[in-house]
């Protein structure tokens, strides 16, 4: 449980956008939910010769950051920018600098290798003599590979000037931003919060999880009883959070509760009764104010591997029974690693609105091990309360409890 | 924000443990560079410990003295990790690694790779399911996870165990992060209580309002100029000389971190 005593104050979603391989924009995301249209191909990315599907956000090869961006020109920041183009997001944060100030609003940026790809290609590149890297990469590491890159990039684009940080613990970055950002307001530190997450493909996720075995050969099937592991992705996602007394009024859409955990196990594996799971949900409840009954949806992990997803069924049956509808998006997406928390956040946002329970895209036949009511079909109806679930390495939980005001 | 200090943890070259070091900090002896060893980190099982890279293990081993300070069950601590670059040492044995034609990537040396690999190994160690954070600012990264845990205190009203640390940056990629001394620093943090024995006040600036801390002793400053996590270094200072002082770190071109030291007296 919270230390700290009673709920938490809503926090509106007052603009957010959404890049993942799906489309550009929340608009092209949601219509290939709605259509049940998959992003996953087999891997064409760079020279990388693994056999597996991957969701890469197209065109990122064909422009470079230039003028006063120049320096933070890398795969990871060109996603970055192509997030902050979309669903007029910008225009929405200029207003609220005009309500509060640049120094009012803060930004919390997720990310779990930021520009590495940066790196992989200057190790490449070295001076077959003396062993040095490319000039061009050791004057701009800064603004590439370094872990707060995205988040000075994001504040310098938008022109803001409060607390920034980037967070990086692995697939629950930028879950936590939420968090973060929830406590700096608490604590007076900004009135406003650009939070978001963004992670794009690299050789060291692509060999890395290969490495661990972890890499389906087809695209990913979460909750299948054949699934064989998970498909990596890459997306970039913003949302402007504000108190619910001074946001702008068009969100209906609002951050209830958070709760954060570690399972204190292992790195690269889930506990087995996925203990700490079940407290960063609890938790998030508890921070909401609500009930496991009024959750009607949960938007799982869902990653399609073996162990993530029948730990995950543990921990989630164990709070809510098999009352709530529960279902992955990665099938649409792919895992994007520290953009999983925001991408999940969004399409959760994004179904509130809607009214849509997504299905699991991909999943043939349920794993009839798993005890929760997975839904591999869409369904349609009211939808006031759903819970998202980010579980990582290093044992790094966040849920979040997402609701219509 | 007020929070108060329980536990101190420290390591970096000529300072090897919080209450070893404090006369030196507090400018009663004299600073002397040494080459830091190793450090245990006992509390990490020999299997982790094994397995885990030096930045683990000096992040570890100041959080462990800190942890046992503060007398505080790190079961119930929820923790910060700041660090500029994270696994340096690691990036480059990956890159190494990806730049053959083979790339034959090791899980274990992947899964170290992590910006949260010390923080993990701590949870594991501790066998905590408290809230864990990495996080990055740069430079600033200190100042940020200072924030970051502060915040977490006086919104939570729980314990918060902040350790901020980089290491020595391996070649060829010290040409784009020329860091040379490891540093590593932890802090035990709750809630102002009626024993605290120091408290820290937090307050934000805009701009440039007041001058940011430096050192009197050379070699001191130049330490804290060569590595993130040794921006800490003045609060640390004002922390040893045990008096009411107020020291100014930068956090980005716009912000200031203003922190006054109130030693209690009980």
């Amino acid at each position: 449980m919270p230390s700290s005593s009673g709920p938490m104050a809503p926090l509106v979603l007052s603009a957010y956008t959404l890049v993942t391989a799906n489309g550009r924009g929340t608009g092209a995301v949601l219509e290939a939910i709605l259509a049940r249209r998959s992003a996953l191909k087999l891997c064409d990315f760079e020279d990388v010769a693994l056999k597996t599907y991957i969701g890469r956000v197209a065109g990122l090869e064909d422009f470079s950051l230039d003028h006063d961006l120049q320096p933070f020109d890398c795969r990871n920041n060109r996603l970055a920018w192509l997030g902050l183009q979309q669903d007029g997001f910008t225009v929405a944060v200029a207003e609220a600098k005009q309500r509060y100030g640049a120094h009012r609003i803060a930004v919390v940026m997720g990310t779990s290798t930021s520009g590495i790809l940066e790196t992989e290609h200057a190790y490449r590149a070295r001076d077959p003599r003396t062993g040095a890297l490319p000039a061009r990469y050791v004057s701009r590491y800064r603004y590439t590979h370094n872990m707060f890159s995205v988040g000075y990039f994001v504040r310098t684009c938008l022109g803001l000037e409060g607390p920034a940080m980037v967070i990086s613990t692995a697939c629950s970055s930028s879950a936590k931003v939420f968090a973060t950002a929830a406590r700096l307001m608490q604590a007076g530190l900004c009135d406003a919060a650009v939070v978001g997450g963004v992670d794009s493909l690299c050789h060291t996720t692509l060999y890395g999880f290969s490495a661990l075995q972890l890499l389906s050969s087809d695209p990913c099937r979460p909750c299948d009883e054949d699934r064989d592991g998970l498909s990596l992705g890459e997306a970039a996602g913003y949302v402007l959070l504000e108190r619910v007394e001074r946001a702008s009024g068009r969100g209906a859409v609002a951050l209830l509760g958070y709760g954060e955990s570690t399972d204190g196990y292992h790195m690269s594996h889930p506990h087995p009764e996925g203990a700490g799971a079940v407290r960063a949900i609890r938790d998030s409840l508890a921070r909401a104010g609500i009930r496991p009954e009024a959750v009607e949806y949960v938007n799982l992990h869902g990653t399609a591997t073996k162990a993530n997803d029948a730990v995950e069924d543990k921990a989630v049956y164990s709070v809510f029974g098999a009352r709530p509808a529960c279902s992955s998006t990665k099938g649409w997406t792919g895992h994007t690693l520290g953009a999983a928390g925001i991408t999940e956040a969004i399409i959760s946002a994004l179904c509130l609105t809607k009214g849509l329970i997504p299905g699991t895209l991909n999943c043939q036949r349920v794993d009839p091990a798993l005890q929760c009511r997975i839904v591999r079909d869409h369904q349609f109806g009211a939808l006031s309360c759903v819970v998202s679930n980010i579980f990582g390495f290093g044992g790094n939980n966040c849920s979040l409890v997402l609701g219509k005001l | 924000m007020d929070v108060a200090v329980g536990g101190i943890g420290l390591l970096a070259p000529g300072l090897s443990g919080w209450k070893e070091s404090r006369p030196v900090l507090a400018g009663d002896r004299p600073y002397q560079p040494s080459v830091v060893l190793s450090p245990e980190a006992s509390i990490l099982p020999p299997n982790e410990r094994r397995r885990s890279s030096d930045s683990v293990r000096w992040a570890v081993q100041v959080a462990q003295e800190a942890i046992e300070q503060s007398g505080v069950d790190p079961r119930n601590v929820s923790t910060v990790f700041a660090s500029s670059g994270g696994e340096m040492s690691v990036f480059d044995q990956l890159c190494r690694v990806l730049a053959t034609e083979e790339r034959l990537v090791s899980p274990t040396l992947f899964h170290q790779s992590v910006h949260n690999a010390a923080a993990g190994y701590w949870g594991i160690a501790t066998r905590s399911e408290q809230s864990s954070t990495a996080l990055s600012c740069y430079d600033d990264s200190f100042a940020a996870g200072l924030v970051e845990a502060a915040a977490m205190v006086e919104a939570e009203r729980c314990v918060v165990l902040l350790v901020a640390y980089d290491m020595a940056v391996p070649a060829p990629l010290n040409e784009a992060r020329p860091i040379t001394e490891g540093f590593a620093a932890a802090f035990v943090l709750a809630p102002p209580a009626h024993d605290s024995t120091v408290i820290l006040r937090l307050r934000l600036e805009q701009a440039r309002v007041g001058e940011s801390a430096r050192l009197p002793d050379v070699a001191l400053e130049r330490l804290r100029l060569n590595n993130p996590a040794a921006r800490s270094l003045p609060l640390l200072c004002a922390i040893a000389a045990g008096v009411r002082r107020t020291v100014v770190l930068d956090w980005l071109e716009d912000q200031r971190l203003a922190l006054t030291v109130e030693p209690c007296r009980f």
